[in-house]
């Protein structure tokens, strides 16, 4: 069963948001980034090459053009390689973890796994981050040596960074599974409510700034 | 309840048979291991199991059955699968099943609730997972889960949900040691079963590294009784060899050499790549450095080298005598004080001559110097390297000198200034309390004081700019041995093997797995592909770093300038084990 809605980022660009239901235990959110722009790629260009050609006039050397040539082919695929992230994807799978896929322009898949057994929870925090207040959605993982605290932060969808409306259609879904998952775990030492009080904190999060924890009450029905 | 069940790719076209694996009841996961066809006597399914679970400590146990039919659904093969459940009992009993041809899978698990055999089966859902049972054996999990030791029965579960199942395929190698041209009682399909898989190359490596293991121990333990000997304990001899750093280069070596070829058996997987890791960084090192041998010797270049050896050193001392006769006059504009100058000035001016005419004495000899050392490139690049950082050090030892005398010179200048400031407050240190303390002088205690305190301060400049410019000189010199040093620290610990390893068989180093949704119907089970997603070349690089020598600057920055400001003698490449100054 898939499904299509479009959302907006922080910076007002467009973003679309494909949700695939495979079982009750098994969904995946693709969140695409708003493509490369031409202006820009053009503004950087034209920069690059007026700055080389007024090099060159002065030096009359024409290594510098050349140079330039290369050094912009050279950014270009080093920025859609190591940079330019088209879409992130996110699977939940209910027995076994959560798996966090980033795919880049040229076609680059970055994955990371973590599997369920370290999923305490999946939770909205709130950040401020310049002058901008803004909300992202992130995975707390447990901490083997103390049972109610938490070791780590990992936040999803860095780079696409969706607006509110789009983490709350993705946080119900996400709680919808991990609910599913704790009811039917047999694991004994599964605290069965959530609780939601966190005693030690070790962020992570490159979003930096101060951080409140915040939780989305209404999304619990 | 969802039941998960990892099945290899490799049976997936397999003919129709038991299915043999693992349970792991904490994650109610199923590890799928062979597939044994029919024709089959049960008996012996159940002493291979057996023979298997205790070789390899991992409890193997038929899991269900698999059955991969034709378009036409036979119906006798029905019951009688339902039949082997009675006889290999397993608690929950899998069901796949396949279509010859098509995509569509079907899983059922069953499991009865109550002890006696006609209590009610419930069935679980299934959720099934393809894994490549090659890169999943020869794969290594980072970091590695502590797993128990092994013991007898049952392996305990390990930590991780994922390292278990790599425990396990890991484990059960014996399964896998019997192809379909064997003629054993019982047919089995597995990743190996088309035929075991091995290299000649190998194979004789293998047989062939025992004897030149065993002659290269031989070699190299009579070398170490060698240099161990008492000659070179002496104090002459002892304190060159801890001042030179090929030989701190060349002991390296010889320990890494000595990991290589000793007789044991690496104990782990850690072990194993250390050895590689030394042995291909060794093997390179020598390879460059018969290069460079060949490069030298080919347009005889040692005689260029030697011809060119004895100009640059008189020009490097000709640049110091200017240098020292423009400190003698007025260095920047800035009045000296001239008598203190002028004994400076001499007195470097002599070591300068004295070091000119032992560069002159020495000249004739240095061809063959170079050329018996450039031979020692054959022992490695690194020897090479570091030869050249010693004779830098050599060629430069004035510098050193100069450095040495301008140091004391102002370090004892600051040592009498600060006390007799101190003196000037009418203050002391108490070196019992170490704190300065109030005191009360004699009038012509004061008076001395104050007189030579005028007279330090009024020489403070000369000294700090003669101390200035040959710490700089010496900061030179150190900062090119440091380079040198740098490059021979990178060859050394870079681990050459993993990273090859990384790039042309990613499988093998594992940082965890990756998931893929397989197509999916309603109502059929859930299939996904599970994937090794390797270690990134950071975390390769850094998990399997070579031990270096150890050179490494001991100093922050802050301490560095605190220890120039009060003209304590530097020495940023300290050897490990020299005795602090």
């Amino acid at each position: 069963m898939e499904d299509k809605r479009s959302f907006s980022d922080i910076c007002g660009g467009r973003l679309a948001l494909h949700r695939r239901y495979y079982s009750p235990s098994c969904l995946e959110f693709c969140l695409s980034c708003p493509r490369i722009s031409l202006r820009a790629l053009t503004a950087v260009t034209c920069t690059v090459w007026l700055a080389a050609y007024g090099l060159f006039t002065l030096c009359e050397n024409s290594m510098i053009l050349s140079a330039a040539i290369f050094i912009t082919l050279l950014g270009l695929l080093g920025y859609l390689h190591f940079v330019k992230i088209d879409h992130e994807t996110l699977l939940i799978i209910d027995s076994l973890g959560i798996q966090m896929t980033s795919s880049y322009a040229s076609g680059k898949e970055s994955t990371t796994f973590i599997e369920m057994g370290k999923v305490k929870d999946v939770i909205i925090n709130e950040a401020i981050y310049m002058q901008k207040v803004i909300y992202y959605l992130c995975i707390l993982l447990k901490d083997p040596v103390e049972p109610h605290g938490i070791s780590q932060v990992v936040p999803l969808f860095q780079s696409a960074k969706p607006r509110l409306d789009c983490l709350i259609e993705v946080y119900r879904s996400c709680q919808e599974i991990l609910a599913h998952q704790k009811a039917t775990s047999t694991n004994p030492f599964r605290k069965p409510g959530g609780d939601k009080i966190i005693s030690a904190l070790n962020s992570r999060s490159h979003l930096g700034g101060l951080e409140r924890y915040w939780y989305h009450q209404e999304g619990k029905k | 309840m969802v039941l998960t069940a990892f099945f290899p790719t490799c049976c997936a076209s397999a003919d129709s048979g038991l299915l043999v694996g693992r349970w792991v009841p904490e994650q109610s996961s199923a590890v799928v291991l062979a597939v044994v066809h029919f024709p089959f006597i049960p008996v012996q399914v159940k002493e291979l199991l057996a023979q298997v679970q205790q070789a390899s400590r991992v409890g193997v146990a038929v899991l269900g059955t698999w059955c991969h039919r034709r378009q036409e659904p036979e119906e006798s093969l029905g019951p009688f699968l339902e039949g082997l459940g009675a006889l290999f009992s397993h608690e929950p009993w899998l069901q796949l099943c396949r279509e010859r041809g098509s995509k569509s899978w079907s899983c059922k698990a069953t499991r009865r609730q109550g002890p006696a055999p006609l209590a009610p089966a419930c069935e679980d859902q299934v959720m099934l997972i393809f894994y490549d049972q090659r890169k999943v054996l020869l794969s290594q999990l980072h970091p590695p889960a502590a797993l128990p030791e092994r013991q007898a029965g049952d392996a305990t579960a390990s930590a991780g949900g994922l390292a278990a199942v790599f425990d396990t395929v890991a484990r059960s190698e014996v399964l896998f040691q019997s192809d379909r041209f064997d003629e054993g009682p019982v047919r089995l399909t597995h990743w190996q079963s088309e035929g075991m898989e091995a290299s000649i190359l190998v194979e004789l490596a293998k047989r062939a590294a025992g004897p030149v293991c065993l002659l290269l121990a031989c070699l190299l333990s009579l070398v170490s009784t060698a240099s161990a000997c008492r000659v070179f304990r002496l104090w002459p001899l002892s304190f060159i060899w801890s001042k030179l750093s090929t030989c701190e280069q060349l002991r390296h070596r010889l320990d890494q050499l000595a990991l290589i070829v000793s007789t044991h058996r690496a104990e782990g997987p850690a072990q194993l790549m250390r050895k590689a890791n030394t042995l291909v960084s060794v093997l390179l090192d020598m390879a460059l450095g018969l290069l460079l041998l060949s490069w030298l010797h080919r347009k005889d270049r040692f005689a260029q080298l030697a011809e060119a050896l004895v100009p640059v050193a008189d020009r490097v001392a000709e640049e110091l005598q200017h240098l020292l006769q423009w400190l003698m006059g007025a260095p920047a504009g800035l009045k000296m004080n001239r008598a203190l100058d002028q004994v400076l000035g001499r007195f470097f001016l002599y070591h300068i001559h004295l070091w000119i005419s032992y560069i002159h004495l020495m000249s004739p000899f240095i061809e063959h110097i170079l050329w018996h050392l450039g031979l020692s490139a054959c022992l490695g690049l690194t020897v090479a390297l570091s030869i050249l950082s010693d004779i830098i050090s050599l060629l430069t030892f004035h510098i050193y000198c100069f450095y040495v005398y301008g140091a004391r010179l102002y370090c004892l200048k600051i040592h009498g200034l600060s006390s007799l400031w101190r003196l000037f407050r009418g203050k002391k240190w108490n070196v019992l309390r170490q704190r300065v303390d109030s005191c009360s002088y004699d009038l012509d205690q004061l008076f001395i004081g104050t007189l030579l305190f005028t007279i330090l301060i009024f020489l403070l400049p000369t000294t700090a700019l003669y101390y200035l410019v040959f710490t700089l000189l010496r900061l030179l010199v150190v900062t090119v041995q440091g380079l040198v040093h740098l490059l021979v620290d990178l060859i050394n610990s870079l681990p050459l093997y993993s990273l090859g390893l990384r790039l042309c068989r990613p499988y093998r180093l594992a940082a965890g797995v990756k998931f893929r949704v397989l197509e999916h119907e309603a109502g059929r089970p859930l299939r996904l592909l599970m994937q090794i997603n390797p270690l990134p070349f950071s975390h390769v690089v850094r998990t399997y770093r070579l031990p270096s020598c150890g050179c490494h600057p001991k100093h922050s920055w802050g301490s560095l300038c605190r220890k120039l400001f009060f003209g304590e003698l530097i020495y940023p490449w300290r050897q490990r084990g020299d005795k602090q100054d």
